[in-house]
């Protein structure tokens, strides 16, 4: 119906004729204004046609998953590798099981790179991102050990400073942890819960959780299980996947997307 | 024919030579004596410079991610600088001995120093009582051998803080220098660029400001 009144309008404009020109120019006149209208009408309705029938934008969300360290920077020394090694090869595994699970997923590296912690944090920043993961190991502890932002929760703030700009978002933080707490509590996995001051986590403005995965010691596993062992690593990966399911379902009620 | 002089000259420089080895060997025995005597009356445990006091230790543990109080009886000087530094010196002996739940080496020699000084920009530092900022000089050794991790960084730095609060009632705030300058992370993790706060609910929280 709008394409419609669109091309009625087209054709009411082109209706009035000049006064005084000449007949033939006059109907020249008409038939250009006429051949517009109905061009007019047909790309309006092809228009129309196209919007009615493309599906709707499907809503992004967007993981941001941070490999800590990483070039000159090697972090832990772990039995079978570095830590940056490590972190990287998780990275990439838990972006395909994402991926696999319709999640825009953005990572900090691909690659053996130096980033900075600043640099990490403009990457999150940018992405938007619904939830930023910091992936980490070492061989002290056992099981994974979530962190969030030491900082102090503040309200909501127009400017923030970069330093402290995650103190906006501690609360959507401590819930992102509680539900990756219990994914992996499902999973069998021990987690214990921590907060730290983590240069990089502290300037992110998204829901932030640090991971670090330690080998599991725990007794009622079975057994330990060292972090090179692949069962372990896919039961980790496996409920963190899990847990941003859990944390995109429940979007609607903290009103995103 | 060996002259009669040289003879006489050869049996005194014997002589001298017999009496100076017997000399040296007595000495030598003396001074051994004397460095067995000494070893023996080396104090075995730290000279009392004060009364033995109660210490609350804020002991770390890897295992379940948790700081613990521990009382410890030891002697503690007056001086609140000293102090502390004897409180928190005791508190790294215990990570460096194999047994410990946070295994950390460097022992008490990591702590060079920590001064107290007042708050800046609050109305309790005018007063005597009023709030201190402690600022824990570590060593380079015990940063760079320090376990690599953020649990087991930031447990570090969470007993520190406990442990200070604790014993010294005025330090309200912490932070760390490395061989007296600022250090960005402890060993990669844990941001030792911040003043932390040593309240117990925030130190309960991991609290921090910039």
């Amino acid at each position: 119906m709008s394409a419609l009144r669109a091309a009625l309008f087209t054709l009411r404009a082109a209706t009035p004729a000049p006064r005084f020109a000449g007949k033939k120019g006059a109907i020249n006149q008409n038939l250009q204004r006429l051949i517009l209208a109905a061009a007019t009408l047909v790309a309006t309705s092809a228009c129309a046609a196209t919007f009615a029938q493309a599906p709707p934008v499907a809503s992004r969300f967007v993981v941001v998953l941070d490999a800590a360290h990483g070039g000159d920077d090697s972090g832990a020394n772990l039995v079978s590798e570095a830590e940056k090694a490590y972190t990287l090869a998780f990275s990439v595994r838990l972006r395909s099981l994402l991926m696999a699970r319709g999640f825009t997923v953005v990572t900090t590296r691909e690659s053996d790179d130096t980033v900075e912690p600043d640099h990490r944090a403009e990457i999150a920043d940018h992405a938007n991102a619904q939830a930023c993961l910091s992936l980490h190991a070492a061989e002290s502890g056992s099981g994974v050990h979530l962190f969030v932002s030491s900082l102090a929760p503040v309200q909501d703030a127009h400017f923030l400073a970069w330093k402290t700009a995650q103190a906006s978002w501690i609360l959507r933080s401590l819930s992102l942890a509680g539900v990756v707490n219990s994914a992996l509590s499902h999973a069998t996995v021990p987690v214990t819960l921590g907060r730290i001051a983590l240069p990089g986590i502290d300037s992110m403005t998204c829901p932030a959780v640090a991971i670090e995965i330690a080998p599991d010691r725990s007794s009622d596993a079975g057994g330990s299980a060292g972090l090179d062992d692949p069962d372990y690593q896919a039961r980790v990966a496996d409920a963190l996947a899990a847990a941003l399911v859990e944390w995109r379902s429940q979007a609607p009620e903290r009103g995103q997307q | 024919m060996i002259p009669r002089h040289q003879t006489v000259l050869f049996i005194v420089l014997l002589a001298a030579s017999a009496i100076m080895g017997v000399l040296l060997w007595n000495q030598l025995r003396r001074s051994h004596d004397r460095l067995l005597h000494g070893q023996d009356s080396a104090p075995t445990q730290a000279p009392q410079v004060a009364a033995a006091e109660q210490a609350t230790l804020m002991v770390a543990n890897d295992a379940d991610n948790t700081v613990q109080p521990r009382l410890l009886t030891l002697p503690l000087p007056q001086n609140p600088e000293a102090r502390a530094r004897a409180i928190l010196g005791k508190l790294l002996d215990l990570y460096a001995t194999p047994i410990s739940t946070h295994p950390v080496p460097g022992g008490a020699s990591s702590i060079e120093q920590v001064f107290l000084v007042p708050i800046a920009n609050t109305k309790e530092s005018a007063t005597p009582d009023g709030p201190e900022l402690a600022v824990v000089n570590l060593t380079d050794s015990f940063v760079a051998n320090h376990p690599s991790g953020l649990e087991s960084e930031s447990l570090t730095v969470l007993s520190i803080c406990s442990t200070l609060d604790a014993n010294l009632p005025r330090v309200k705030e912490v932070r760390f220098l490395v061989d007296g300058q600022p250090r960005a992370t402890l060993a990669g993790h844990a941001d030792l660029t911040r003043t932390y706060l040593t309240t117990e609910e925030t130190v309960a929280a991991g609290g921090s400001r910039p």
